[in-house]
């Protein structure tokens, strides 16, 4: 039976896991520089030790409502074919350990892109923990948005 | 030493480094066939350029060993260890050769002819010339001469007399036919041919003829190393890092008053400023580099168009950081060749002319105020301005009114357009053109600028600018709401602030913004500057958004201090309006996210003073992008779509007057076509139409195009016959990317100017709207929409081309 690690996290009340080779680190919340004009779920620009790296708003990305006012996002920087990109997340749970048995696709219900960017789900005793496709959540649709709020 | 043979050096010893390995490799997998290619491969390479050098006692031994190898490679001879003996003997008298090259810049005076002749004898050449009868007898002491090496006949004398010198004295007589063996076996006083072998490889100084000298040289490959540039990338990286936190440390220990932190912050403070300078230096790199290759290139050059040219270098260790390095290259050869070719005039010619037969071709490099130059200078003919006016018409880059008001300069900047130099030949019209296009393009493509200026029988120079490095660039920070950006400072053309309590009455006229059919513009000296606010070029505010035509938005846009950064993009000047202006600063680029890629504004970021990341905005993005909003934006206003495009279109409307071209179509009717879209004006009898099916074509240079009678698209009042009737037919050749196309009109009537408001009177296809000029009510053609009309699918995959005014 081989097993896996996924480090995890929360959005709104879904716990999400990313494989742990994948994270490169966690950090908190950070001073953010907005990029006007950029696809909207990209928060902003962080510094992270001297590399620029792209904050994509999880919630967002994934069409789940807005976070509460004044609850800080957690940064899970994860790794990418095109280097480093912060996932912004509501809460960081424990890296877990778990049996591939207990893995099982998405629904046929789930639609459109969101089916892309969740792997399927682990079952675990008492929730259902997510995975997440980080390529595919950081990658941006290509059509930027609006130009201009007419 | 020369700079060449330095470079030489350090090339072949690390070639000659893996190629022991290979070989050694080789003798285990006999049969790889790459290996062996890349073993050949190297030894051509050393035996190539020491050709060149003329070293010709090493480009000899080094061609017994190519030999030998290409007979392995053509599979006539299988590699055995005796074969791997005697090439690993020859690497080895090839490196102690290179060792005389580096103490005495001669290749030694050992010519290695045991050696060579035991190779020969490898390869299979036996009795052919008894290597018996030629160490002996100095006379024929040229143990198989390389049959195609180049510089041949020059080496030869040179080596037969060193033989002739070298023999007598030589400890060693060769005797053929006895097996060398491996070189690490101890000596065997009976085998000589292998002492000598084994001698050449192990005890290089003992029978050397060139005793080493005591003190030896470092190695040339000691005093450099190759480094992968990611390596450095990380570590400027790292030490820009390492500035950040330097900064955040001086800062902290400024507010602690602790007199030792303040000391060892201090002392982190220059090792930091000292570390980063250092690590900026290593990716620096002598413009020499490239220079290095033109002797070469002028030489051959000057042969094949019988020319006498001397190049002058000045400046030659000017330093430049390596990505830049490697983009002038292409531009900098060809200018180098295109002053050969074009500048320089034959000898017979400046002979006339009272000059010196050998022209001078002069590279200066310099720095100035942060930039480097580099000139291009040669005493040619010069520039002829009134050919390059006269082709540029004829290409219809400028109209004859332009010409005539256009200063020299201007007029010589010209052969840099591109319509230019695509021509068939142009080298009679001044001589420039191949190409200038694209040299400025990659030029301008790393944020430098070309120029150039000629006297007429004196010469030409071309002046090319181009930043230090493009990893850390000047740049002016602004604030723009609440955030800050970085405007690249090669754009940077001026700064101009409006107080907001210089002219407080009146909404329409304050502080000199006035509005062009709701576009806002300055009058900068006298000039209309159109502005971009970057705000609401960015979106950044929801409020911003409001409909500038409108009376009201004159008072907001001037509701408070404006400060207007005035930009150069692409040849167009426009004015940014932003928050605020902070300083100018040198900011280290970093490139953006694959997810911004899509975002044209911006050309990468960087990380200021506190750690916080900056967007550097890319001006002729944002200058693109002023224009791509207002088309996208036209089709909300119905009736005045096009007049409130044109006019939201400020960096071009304004800046731009429109060069049309007038024609008549039918008896009443006039139509006006943006000459910008016009490739050629010709004059045909009629006789010239033919049908190809259902469509009038025409034979036009070597093509067939078709033709479209414009009053057959457009209707107007004519008379039936007029066509017939006239002796000759007016053609518009309209060319998009490959396909070209003949409008015929009526007649053409004047080019003009005009910034005039194009009204849409009642939509038809291929017009614009009508506007009035010289007193008639003109039709704004759209040409590509006039020819999809009617030559459907001609031009595939249309464009967005809109025609505006």
């Amino acid at each position: 039976m081989t097993s896996q690690q996924f480090c995890t996290f929360f959005l709104d009340s879904y716990l999400f896991g990313v494989p742990v080779p994948k994270v490169q680190e966690v950090i908190r919340f950070q001073p953010m520089t907005p990029v006007p004009l950029a696809p909207g779920s990209v928060e902003g620009l962080i510094n992270l030790r001297g590399q620029i790296v792209v904050a994509i708003d999880l919630r967002r990305r994934l069409e789940l409502g807005k976070r509460p006012q004044g609850e800080l996002p957690m940064n899970v920087v994860v790794r990418t074919a095109d280097g480093a990109v912060s996932l912004l997340v509501d809460e960081i749970g424990d890296v877990i350990e778990v049996e591939e048995s207990t893995f099982e696709g998405s629904p046929e219900t789930l639609s459109g892109e969101i089916r892309c960017m969740i792997l399927g789900v682990h079952k675990l005793e008492g929730r259902l923990l997510h995975l997440l496709d980080t390529d595919r959540a950081c990658e941006m649709p290509d059509e930027p948005k609006p130009l201009r709020a007419v | 030493m020369d700079e060449i043979v330095k470079d030489f050096l350090i090339e072949s010893s690390e070639n000659l480094d893996r190629l022991d390995q290979e070989l050694v490799k080789l003798e285990s997998e006999p049969s790889s066939k790459e290996l062996l290619a890349s073993v050949f491969r190297t030894i051509h390479t050393i035996k190539g350029s020491c050709g060149f050098l003329g070293f010709a006692r090493l480009e000899k031994l080094a061609h017994a060993g190519e030999s030998l190898l290409s007979r392995l490679r053509e599979g006539e001879l299988t590699l055995s260890a005796e074969i791997t003996s005697g090439l690993l003997a020859m690497v080895d008298a090839v490196r102690h050769m290179l060792a005389a090259i580096q103490a005495s810049e001669q290749d030694g005076e050992d010519d290695y002819a045991p050696l060579i002749q035991n190779l020969a004898r490898l390869r299979g050449e036996p009795a052919l010339k008894s290597p018996a009868a030629a160490p002996t007898k100095s006379g024929e002491a040229r143990p198989q001469p390389p049959p195609a090496a180049e510089g041949e006949n020059a080496a030869k004398p040179v080596t037969e007399s060193a033989v002739a010198l070298q023999l007598p004295s030589s400890p060693t007589r060769t005797k053929p036919g006895r097996k060398p063996r491996r070189t690490n076996k101890p000596p065997n006083p009976d085998k000589v041919t292998e002492e000598v072998v084994a001698q050449g490889a192990d005890h290089p100084a003992e029978t050397s003829t060139v005793p080493m000298p005591e003190s030896r040289q470092p190695d040339a490959t000691a005093e450099t190393i190759r480094v992968g540039v990611t390596l450095l990338d990380r570590l400027m990286n790292l030490v820009g890092e390492l500035v950040l936190a330097r900064n955040q440390l001086l800062q902290f220990s400024n507010s602690v008053q602790d007199v030792g932190l303040q000391a060892v912050s201090q002392r982190m403070n220059l090792i930091a400023t000292e570390l980063q300078e250092e690590v900026m230096k290593t990716r620096m790199q002598p413009i020499d580099n490239i220079w290095s290759k033109f002797p070469r290139t002028v030489r051959d050059l000057a042969l094949s168009c019988r020319k006498e040219v001397r190049l002058e270098m000045k400046g030659k260790d000017t330093e430049l950081d390596r990505t830049i390095i490697e983009a002038i290259k292409d531009p900098l050869t060809h200018l180098v060749r295109n002053a050969m070719d074009h500048g320089i005039e034959e000898p017979e010619t400046r002979r006339r002319a009272g000059k010196s037969p050998t022209g001078v071709l002069t590279l200066r490099a310099f720095h100035e105020g942060g930039q480097v130059n580099i000139e291009i200078s040669d005493d040619g003919g010069g520039l002829n301005r009134d050919r390059i006016r006269q082709k540029a018409m004829e290409r219809g880059l400028i109209t004859a009114q332009q010409s005539s008001l256009m200063p020299d300069r201007d007029v010589f900047n010209l052969i840099f357009l591109p319509g230019f130099s695509t021509a068939e030949k142009i080298t009679n019209v001044s001589g420039r053109g191949v190409g200038m296009d694209v040299v400025k393009t990659n030029v301008e493509r790393i944020g430098g600028a070309v120029d150039v200026q000629s006297t007429p029988g004196r010469g030409t120079t071309v002046r090319v600018k181009i930043p230090l490095t493009l990893a850390i660039i000047p740049a002016l920070i602004v604030t723009c709401g609440g955030e800050r950006f970085a405007i690249p400072q090669v754009s940077l053309s001026e700064l101009v602030r409006l107080d907001s309590d210089a002219n407080g009455k009146g909404e329409e006229n304050v502080k000199g913004i006035e509005l062009v059919w709701g576009a806002p513009v300055y009058r900068l000296r006298g000039r209309l500057l159109p502005l971009v606010y970057l705000d609401r070029e960015l979106a950044m505010r929801a409020e911003a958004a409001i409909d500038s035509t409108s009376p009201s938005a004159a008072a907001h846009l001037t509701a408070v201090n404006v400060n207007i950064v005035v930009l150069q993009a692409e040849g167009q000047q426009f004015g940014l309006v932003v928050d605020e202006i902070i300083d100018t600063e040198e900011i280290v680029v970093k490139p953006l996210g694959r997810q911004l890629k899509g975002v044209s504004a911006y050309s990468g970021a960087t990380i200021m003073g506190d750690g916080r990341v900056a967007l550097i905005l890319d001006v002729p993005g944002l200058a693109r992008r002023a224009q791509v909003i207002a088309e996208a934006h036209a089709p909300a206003h119905d009736s005045s779509a096009q007049t409130e495009s044109g006019s939201a279109v400020p960096t071009e409307a304004v800046c731009n007057e429109r060069t049309l071209l007038l024609a008549e179509n039918g008896t009443d009717g006039r139509v006006a076509i943006p000459l910008s879209t016009v490739a050629r004006l010709e004059e045909f009898p009629p006789t010239v139409v033919e049908r190809a099916g259902s469509q009038d074509v025409m034979q036009y240079r070597g093509q067939i195009i078709p033709l479209v009678r414009l009053s057959e698209i457009i209707p107007a009042t004519r008379d039936a016959d007029l066509l017939a009737n006239a002796g000759s037919i007016q053609v518009v050749v309209y060319a998009e990317g490959k396909r070209t196309v003949g409008l015929i009109v009526d007649r053409i009537v004047d080019i003009v100017e005009e910034r005039a408001t194009v009204e849409s009177l009642h939509p038809r296809t291929g017009v614009v709207g009508s506007f009035v000029t010289q007193g008639h009510v003109t039709d704004l053609l759209d040409v590509p929409a006039l020819v999809r009309a009617a030559v459907p699918g001609l031009l595939d995959e249309p464009e967005p081309q809109a025609e505006r005014m």
